[in-house]
Formats: structure tokens, C-alpha cells, sequence
């Protein structure tokens, strides 16, 4: 069902029978699952979950307070949808696609219920150019035209999944709405900008293939060390406080995908507001234009009914679908699956099912590599290539990664970015523990580094990661006995590391230069931190004392590389390289 | 009005009544005992036929020829400005001998959701007067702020610190261009706390005059515990009302919440649902977010509802579900901490693990300084370096440590002793907060400071001098 048309109601409408938080149930309901109903005189959107006998089960989607048994159930007779169109971008739904900014203008500050607005404006006129002329063969999923959306992308107007095709009997260019008809086919069929889908099923593709670009994220630790391909999928689990949602925020900033698809999970209402605010004025990293030109915002907040953050990640994933038919590559952050899960749960038990794990429903695996499932990197029906990465943040449980929805997630995402409480606490951020971590792309991504940013990539990457690997072995030592025992190699290979930590790792995501790392920049800090780290063990060799090397003015200067402007980074880091090789050199 | 005799059952908290007519879920019930008492519940559950009930003032002294009303609406709180002042039950009626509450309005006790484009995001800076939440976790106008604590501590001081001492400062109200400045009020909600407790707080808002701006809800130990799930409910109607409607500045106090989620917990055995992590509902997440998101600031309206709910963890444990669930929810926590109050640190805030989510946007140039954030990350690098040679001293002795694992050592100790023990009554102003921090982490050389940018360490850094002659001796 789509809010945009409530047409037809049959006579096989029910009678509420009983009530309880957002779990209902109706008799004499003609309903099939999962279709839509209207519940109760306000007529509160719910759907169908569970058919036994005449009794039909129902999640409400809104607030049941002062519902009564004996209300009238009203049956659409059709499965829950989106709209998907112009206007899609820039704009705020809540977990069943209702525009927030529209209800707002509609119920005032509060969330009211029973109130339904289309998901895109049926009013708005758009320019529609065709892409097709008259007497040309389309089918399903084709370019017949195209509308400008927003300023950075180009809607594209396709023929509708599951339509026969035909050759095109008119076409014109002009001002339309989404319900107006703007191609008209051989086969009689009629395409609109407007298309309905149901949130619960994947959009047709050609094939899945294997993903070889990265999706960059101008975060160093991600683009550095675990990288992760257009197409693909992540899971960002941390306890609370550390970082999940900045990291899915910054990505969500400044990852190069064209479409930004942001599910607000069940998460803060102030956060999702901070978003509203910060988007339109951020620049777009790759475009510069407003973020919000790429974005579209999901956000129902933990004190929005429960029955609608359940559906939320489907209503995104839909319309991230519907932007990579057009070949677009989108990111969705679902920010945080926990509480989707959580969603289930709590439904789950209102309906008494049996519990696996931990009270989750034992479809929660399923559930969970369903809608994992739907990211890739695709080639659609009409011929263009597009991807749908998706990053999942998880919430678990005291922060403990071996309870259900974390494990189930590891399962099936290949990325995983594992935040540690004890790197928040000292304020390193992102607090991504780099021993935890991985990404199962990185091998398939190499080549576009190495192709694109610098031909050692790898190589420079794997030093990293050794020298890192060696201080996480010797502060196990230097916990027992003190820095000073040790041999001078292992405390300078201590002090190359800390570099590591502070001056790459570390990346302050509130710095106005920051907060955005390049890949070229981030390869260029690594390459002074391992120009200071060579040159440091040239010296020591040559038998200058480790305290002489490590106390060098030009060393802590490595720190200030990434706050430097992105078109200075370059001349500033050979600068430092020369000073670091003097000073170095000047002692022996 | 509905009148049934039918109870068919008594379990608990919990009444079943049969009906022959639709009756409303959430809606409000009154049952009278043969006795003539009258107690309140709400229906939990309703089907045709028969509706559960949960009832706040105990089941005791019902029978089944009690009488059950069924009020045909959902549970309101009488709200008008003249509640100021007032101290009410953990239900809504008064409990001080004042005149009855004549109501402006009448509000549904489940607030509604505030809609997200909506909010005004909260970058206003509140003072607590208390350096270790100032300097290091701010809190702002329209945040929600819980002081995660355990028994034995003293987090009730804290609060009232905190309500006693939190004002706007100046600079950064004349910012808003307002041309009055909003009325601060606070409301308090006591959740099965002990009488002693309360008094304690009553006397403390007596004292220092806060009664007369506070709205006072009291739901003490030995009160109905299903009461509790109501009185945070019948508190921030009270505060949004307040707030939105009457252009107040409202500090919402609940404690504790450790009882109110008790509560929740043992309505959920009566209903006999299926049980969450130990034992508490699986709902408890959507229950908790429905109090706790109603903070905030909304566009165009002159009030806020900043709320600092209270809640001590079960044994000490952060892993618990109430302190994760609330963790989760809110926008940071302050950790109230054994250790440092047995070192007889006051207030024992453990820096470390707290966290205000909403820091960043509500401090630097024209809000608190422009070293804040700055001097804050790197007060939290050094101490959490400092923490760690603790552990390292316990082994080796700090004879074993270098000269600059000594300083960091030192720090640790200061950072306790002058920036976070600073007395519970003792209002610190942001700028004096920020010096002292200065004066800190001027015992570090000006090299280590990597946080903190390069022309702020020019403007503030005292310790030039000092740290040259001990880098000498580090050689």
C-alpha cells in the first residue's frame, strides 16, 4: 500500500479484538501477510504479522493508546510500500516513508498520530527531458527520460520492474507531475515518474559482481588499514560512547558515494536534528555542493513506535535500490541495527513466539543476511553498473561483541570495524581497534590503490600494521617492566608507533580540515612517519642514543601533517622529511 | 461512566475485569474497595470481553466485589505554572497540605514523540559550577544527562550541586538576543527513594530557597512500586508543559531510575511476558527511550527540558541492562566512582569513562573559551596515560619509570587532587576551570601537548620555564 493512493477499500474489513502496545488483533479480516490495514476510528497504519483462523495479528505503527476492541480494522489489501521519485533527496521520512518536515506543518512540534502524508510531493512539478524517442524498444528498467533532482544528481526516469515494454508511442518534454503519465508504451502500458515497490523485496538486477573499487571515505584508519569496496558491507559494533554514530555521520559526510541513503535506527533524537542541521551546509566533498543534494534521511527516533523502526531499514534499502537502478553507487549507514533487531524482538514477544538467543526471534539470522544480502555491486536491467554498500552500526549489550545481533552480523558483513571503549576513554578517535578489525576487500582493493594513489600502497600499508603488531606485543612487556627496560630498537619502534597512533590513526572528526583525509594524504603521512622511522634506525645504527633521536624538534611536527590544508599537506610533509633526515643526520 | 463488579482475577499488581463493552487501552480506571478506598489503575491489556488492569496503589484490600470504573479517557496530568512550589505524590496529588491543584490544562501523561526537524539541536552551554562536567563533559540546554552511580555513593549530592549551582552565563545568553531571559525551574522526581533521602533533598531545596521554582514529585520506598512507572511520566509532562508552554528552562532530576525499571520488571512477571536480559521486559529499551527523549529544545520556543535522571548500577556493574539500555539513550553519562570517593574526592567524578555527547557543539569561542576543547581532549590523554602507570608503578615502583612517565604520574595525581575535588559546594566558574586546567597540564613540556593547537599553547601555556631544567634531567 502506498499512502499516495487509498483508494479502493473491500468489504473484508475486520473488528478490533484485542489490544496491547503496538500488537493488535482483529477478527473477520480478509487480510493476506504482511498487507497493510488501517486500525481503530483514527485509522492507525499497521500490517499484518501472524493469520490464525479468523484472528489476524497486527503491528501498529503508531501509538494505540485509547484503542478499543470493537473499532473497525480497515484492509488495503496491498503490502507495504514506498514511493519512489523526484524528490526522494533532501528530505526526511520517518520509518514508514510519512516526509517529517510535511507532518511537522501538518501536527505542529509533536508526533500525532493517525496523520499520512505521501512520501514524495504529488503536487510538485518537475522538468522531465526524454531520453528515448518515439518508435524506440524499452523494457523493463530502461531510460526513458530524466529529471534534475537536486543540484548534484540527475533523476533518472526508468520503466517500472515487471512491465512488459513495448515501443514508445509519445514522449514529450515539459512540466510534470510524479502521477502524470509521461511516456505511453505499444503495449499500452504507462509510465509514470512515480513507482510504487514493496519495502520487503529486493529490486530486480541483472547479476552481483565482485566489487574492485573502494568506497573512500577520507577516513585514514578505514581508507588505510580496513578499506571497504563499493558494493559492499560493514559492520561498525562498539559500546556506547564509542563512536558509532560519528563514524557513521562522518562517513555519511564524506564517503564518495553519489546517493547517501541515512537510516536513523531508533537512535537520538538530537542527533538525527544535528544531521538535519549540519547536512545542508556541509559541502559535498566530491561535487561541493550541499550534502543534502545526495542524502536522504530515514529517522525514527527510540521514542517513535516501535513497529516502525522495525520496518525502517527496509523503507532505506528500498530507495537505495531504486537509486542504484539508475547506476547509481549509494551508501545506506544504518545507524543502529541493534535497535532493529531489538524492534523484532519486542514484537516477537508481544506475539508469544518461542525466543532463541537471548529473547531474539530465531528468524533474526535470517532477517539479518536478508537485508545484508541486498548490498553489491550490481549490474541492473538496463545495462549500467551500480552498487549499494551497506555499514551497519551494532549496539551490543555492554558492549560484549559475542551476543546474537553482533555475531550474526560478523557472519555475513566483510568489513568489520570493532570499537574499543578503552581507546574512547583516551580519547583517541575513531576509536577503531586496529587489532580487532578487518577487511576481507583489501586484497581486491590493492590494485585500485596502487593504480590510483601510489604503487607502494600495500607495501607502505603492511609496514604499518607490522610496526603496530610489534608495539601491541611489546606493551605487553613494557606492562611489566617499565619503557626503560627496554632495548633501544624495541623504544624506538615504540615511539614510531605511537606516531602511528596519533599522528595516522588518530583523526579529529570536529577539525575543519580533519575531519576529511584524502587517500593521497593519508598515504603521504604514513610515508613521514616511515621516512622518520628509517632514517630514526639509520641513526641508531650509527649510534646515536635513542633519547638523542626520539627528542628531535622536527619528530612531534609529524602530528600537525594532518591538520594541514589538503594542497599544502604535500609540501609540508617533504619540508618535515627534510628537517627530520638533518637533525637526525647532524648527530652523527 | 462504566461500572463493572466482574473481577475475575487478582494477581499481583494486576486486576482482570470482564466487560461486555469495548474498553480502551491505556485507559484509566478507578476500583473502590469494600472499604471505600479508591484506587487508580490503567488498562494493560484489552480485549473484548475482559481487559487487564495494573494497579498503582497495590492490589491489597481488593476483592472481587470491588467496583471498577472505567474513566473512558488515558491517564492526565493537571498542569498550570502554579505548580511551582508544590510537592506532590509519585501519583500527581499534592502531599504538602497546600490548596488543591486548580489545572490550566490537562496533558496526557505519554508525551508524544518530538518530531526531529522539529528540535532545535542543543549547543547552549549550562554552567554546573562543578569543573569536571563543566571543563571536561558539558552539559547543554535540552540534553539528557544520567549520573550513573552505585549505592554507597554520593550522587544525590552531585544533583543537587548541580540544581543548585547551574546557571547560563551571561555571554552566551546575550548571544540569543533574547529580550528577557527565561525563568530556570527545576522538576524533581523521586522514584522509591528512602525517606531519608527525601528529606534530605526537600531540606536542601528548603534551604536554599530552590523550592520555590522546583515541582516536586515524590514516590518514596515504601510507596507502590507499579506507581513508579508513572511519576517519571506525570514529571516531564509537567516539565514540557512548563517548558514549551510557559518559556521555562526546566531541569528534569529523576531518581532513581533503577527502581522505576524494578518496576517495570515485576509488572512484566504479573503479565507473565516473556522475559529480556535478567528478567527485565524486552520492551525496556522502547520504555526508557519514551522518557528519556523527552528532552530537548524545539524551534521557535522559548523553554528547554534538560534532564539529569540518576541510576545506581547493580553491583557496580556498567553491563547491567539498566545502565547499558539508559547508556544507549542518553547523550553521555557521568560516573560517579568508589575509588575516588573513598580517597574522599568530592564530587568522585571518574572523567574517563563519562562522556557528554554534546560537548562539541557547545563549547569553544563565544560559548565557554577557545582552548576548551582543545584542553579538555588533552586533559584526557594525559590522565588516561597516567591512569595506566599506575598500574605499572604497582609493579615496578616509580623509581623504575622515566622522568617524563613521572610527570604524566604526577599529573594524574594533581588532575585529582585541584581540577576534580573541589568541594560539594564550591561553583566554579568555566574560566577558573580552564586555568586550573592550564596550570596542569603546564607541568608537561609544551611538545607533548599534540592536542592542543599551536597558538593556544602560545596564549596559555605557563610552564615553559619549569619543564626545560626536568627534560634535562630526562637525558
Amino acid at each position: 500500500m502506498s499512502q499516495a493512493t487509498q483508494e479502493q477499500t473491500v468489504d473484508d474489513d475486520g473488528v478490533i479484538d484485542s489490544v496491547s502496545g503496538p500488537v493488535v488483533t482483529a477478527t473477520d479480516l480478509g487480510a493476506r501477510m504482511n498487507d497493510v490495514v488501517y486500525v481503530g476510528e483514527e485509522g492507525l497504519m499497521g500490517e499484518v504479522i501472524e493469520i490464525e483462523g479468523n484472528v489476524t495479528t497486527i503491528q501498529v505503527y503508531e501509538e494505540t493508546s485509547d484503542v478499543a476492541p470493537g473499532e473497525p480494522v480497515e484492509n488495503t489489501g496491498e503490502p507495504l510500500t514506498v514511493d519512489l521519485g523526484p524528490g526522494m533527496l533532501d528530505t526526511i521520512y520517518d520509518g514508514v516513508q510519512r516526509p517529517l518536515d510535511v507532518l511537522e506543518s501538518q501536527m505542529g512540534a509533536f508526533l500525532d498520530r493517525g496523520v499520512d502524508a505521501p512520501g514524495i510531493d504529488l503536487e510538485k512539478t518537475w522538468t522531465f527531458t526524454p531520453a528515448v524517442e518515439e518508435g524506440d524498444e524499452v523494457s523493463a528498467g530502461d531510460v526513458v527520460g530524466t529529471v534534475d533532482e537536486t543540484v548534484s544528481i540527475e533523476h533518472k526516469v526508468l520503466v517500472p520492474p515487471g512491465y512488459e515494454g513495448g515501443t514508445v508511442e509519445s514522449i514529450e518534454e515539459g512540466e510534470f507531475t510524479v502521477e502524470e503519465t509521461v511516456t505511453t508504451l505499444s503495449s499500452g502500458e504507462e509510465i509514470k515518474m512515480r513507482q510504487e515497490w514493496p519495502v520487503r523485496e529486493a529490486r530486480p538486477t541483472v547479476e552481483k559482481q565482485t566489487p574492485t573499487k573502494p568506497l573512500v571515505s577520507g577516513q585514514r584508519i578505514l581508507d588505510g588499514l580496513f578499506p571497504l569496496a563499493k558494493g559492499g558491507t560493514a559492520a561498525i559494533p562498539g559500546p556506547f560512547g564509542s563512536g558509532k554514530t560519528v563514524t557513521q555521520q562522518s562517513l555519511a559526510k564524506f564517503a564518495d558515494a553519489d546517493i547517501v541513503v541515512y537510516v536513523g535506527c531508533g537512535e537520538r533524537g538530537n542527533e538525527m536534528t544535528e544531521v538535519i542541521d549540519d547536512f545542508p551546509e556541509l559541502p559535498d566533498p566530491q561535487s561541493g555542493n550541499p550534502l543534502m543534494a545526495r542524502t536522504c534521511l530515514i529517522a525514527n527516533t527510540s521514542n517513535m513506535p516501535v513497529a516502525a523502526r522495525e520496518s525502517c531499514v527496509y523503507t532505506g534499502i528500498t530507495i537505495a535500490e531504486y537509486y542504484r537502478d539508475m547506476g547509481y553507487d549509494v551508501a545506506l549507514m544504518a545507524d543502529s541495527t541493534s535497535r532493529w533487531a531489538e524492534a523484532m524482538r519486542e514484537i516477537s514477544s508481544r506475539l508469544e513466539e518461542m525466543p532463541g538467543e537471548e529473547g531474539y526471534p530465531a528468524y533474526l539470522a535470517a532477517r539479518l543476511s536478508e537485508f545484508y544480502e541486498r548490498a553489491g555491486y550490481f549490474v541492473n536491467a538496463n545495462g549500467t553498473e551500480g552498487s549499494i554498500s551497506v555499514i551497519g552500526a551494532v549496539s551490543p549489550p555492554g558492549g560484549d561483541f559475542s551476543e546474537p545481533v553482533t555475531q550474526n552480523t560478523l557472519r555475513i558483513v566483510k568489513t568489520f570495524w570493532a570499537l574499543d571503549s578503552d581507546l574512547a576513554e583516551r580519547r583517541h578517535f575513531p576509536a577503531i581497534n586496529w587489532d580487532e578489525s578487518y577487511s576481507l576487500y583489501r586484497n581486491q582493493l590493492d590494485p585500485w590503490f596502487e593504480a590510483e594513489i601510489d604503487a607502494d600502497w600495500s607495501e607502505t600499508r603492511q609496514w604499518a600494521i607490522d610496526t603496530l603488531d610489534e608495539e601491541g606485543e611489546l606493551q605487553e612487556i613494557v606492562q611489566l617492566v617499565g619503557k626503560d627496560a627496554l632495548p633501544d630498537d624495541q623504544r624506538l619502534t615504540l615511539e614510531v608507533a605511537r606516531y602511528l597512533r596519533e599522528a595516522w590513526l588518530q583523526q579529529n572528526a570536529f577539525h575543519d580540515v580533519d575531519r576529511y583525509c584524502p587517500p593521497e594524504k593519508t598515504f603521504q603521512i604514513l610515508t613521514a612517519i616511515k621516512a622518520f622511522n628509517d632514517e630514526a634506525f639509520a641513526a641508531l645504527e650509527a649510534g646515536v642514543p635513542v633519547d638523542e633521536i626520539t627528542t628531535i624538534d622536527a619528530a612531534p611536527r609529524l602530528n600537525r601533517i594532518a591538520t594541514t590544508p589538503d594542497d599544502e599537506a604535500e609540501a609540508f610533509v617533504a619540508d618535515l622529511t627534510d628537517e627530520i633526515e638533518s637533525q637526525l643526520q647532524e648527530q652523527y | 461512566m462504566k461500572e463493572y463488579q466482574t473481577i475475575t482475577e487478582i494477581s499481583g499488581p494486576l486486576v482482570f475485569v470482564e466487560t461486555d463493552e469495548p474498553i480502551g487501552y491505556d485507559e484509566i480506571v478507578d476500583i473502590e474497595t469494600p472499604s471505600g478506598e479508591i484506587r487508580r489503575g490503567q488498562v494493560l491489556e484489552a480485549a473484548s470481553g475482559y481487559v487487564a488492569i495494573q494497579v498503582f496503589e497495590g492490589t491489597d484490600g481488593i476483592d472481587q466485589d470491588s467496583s471498577v470504573r472505567f474513566l473512558g479517557e488515558t491517564m492526565k496530568m493537571p498542569v498550570t505554572e502554579e505548580l511551582l512550589g508544590r510537592v506532590l505524590d509519585g501519583s500527581g496529588d499534592p502531599i504538602d497540605g497546600g490548596p488543591d491543584i486548580v489545572p490550566e490544562e490537562r496533558h496526557d501523561i505519554v508525551g508524544a514523540a518530538i518530531n526531529p526537524t522539529a528540535r532545535e539541536y542543543p549547543e547552549e552551554f549550562i554552567q554546573t559550577g562543578v569543573s569536571a562536567i563543566d571543563g571536561m563533559n558539558t552539559l547543554v540546554r535540552g540534553q539528557k544527562l544520567p549520573i550513573f552511580s552505585a549505592s554507597g555513593l554520593p550522587h544525590n549530592e552531585l544533583a543537587l550541586q548541580i540544581a543548585r549551582q547551574a546557571t547560563v552565563p551571561e555571554e552566551a545568553s546575550d548571544e540569543e538576543g533574547d529580550d528577557e531571559e527565561s525563568e530556570f525551574a527545576v522538576v524533581f522526581g523521586a522514584m522509591g527513594i528512602t525517606a531519608e533521602e527525601a528529606n534530605e533533598f526537600m531540606d536542601d531545596f528548603e534551604r536554599t530557597g530552590a523550592l520555590e521554582r522546583s515541582v516536586v514529585f515524590m514516590n518514596l520506598a515504601d510507596d507502590p512500586a507499579v506507581e513508579r512507572t508513572v511519576t517519571p511520566r506525570m514529571v516531564l509532562t509537567t516539565a514540557e508543559y512548563l517548558a514549551f508552554e510557559k518559556d521555562y528552562h526546566v531541569l528534569v532530576i529523576l531518581t532513581d531510575m533503577t527502581n522505576y525499571c524494578e518496576a517495570l520488571r515485576e509488572i512484566g512477571a504479573a503479565r507473565e511476558e516473556v522475559p529480556g536480559r535478567r528478567g527485565y521486559p524486552g520492551y525496556m529499551y522502547t520504555d526508557l527511550a519514551q522518557i528519556y527523549e523527552r528532552a530537548g529544545r524545539i524551534d521557535g520556543r522559548e523553554g528547554s527540558v534538560t534532564q539529569i535522571p540518576i541510576l545506581t548500577m547493580p553491583g557496580d556493574d556498567e553491563t547491567h541492562p539498566i545502565p547499558d539500555l539508559t547508556g544507549y539513550i542518553t547523550e553521555g553519562q557521568i560516573y560517579v566512582d568508589r575509588a575516588l570517593n573513598s580517597q574522599d574526592v568530592s564530587p568522585p567524578i571518574n572523567v574517563l569513562p563519562s562522556l557528554s555527547r554534546l560537548m562539541d557543539d557547545g563549547i569553544g569561542e563565544g560559548l565557554t573559551r577557545e582552548d576548551h576543547a582543545d584542553v579538555s581532549d588533552q586533559l584526557y590523554a594525559a590522565y588516561a596515560e597516567g591512569q595506566d602507570l599506575r598500574d605499572l608503578v604497582n609493579i615496578v615502583g616509580r623509581e623504575a619509570l622515566s622522568e617524563s612517565d613521572n610527570r604524566y604520574l604526577d599529573f594524574a595525581d594533581r588532575f585529582e587532587t585541584e581540577l576534580i575535588d573541589q568541594g560539594g559546594h564550591t561553583d566554579r566558574e568555566i574560566d577558573e576551570t580552564l586555568d586550573i586546567a592550564w596550570e596542569l597540564l603546564s607541568m608537561l613540556p609544551e611538545t607533548e601537548l599534540n592536542r592542543i593547537d599551536e597558538e593556544l599553547i602560545e596564549e596559555y601555556y605557563v610552564g615553559g620555564a619549569e619543564s626545560e631544567p626536568v627534560e634535562a634531567a630526562a637525558d
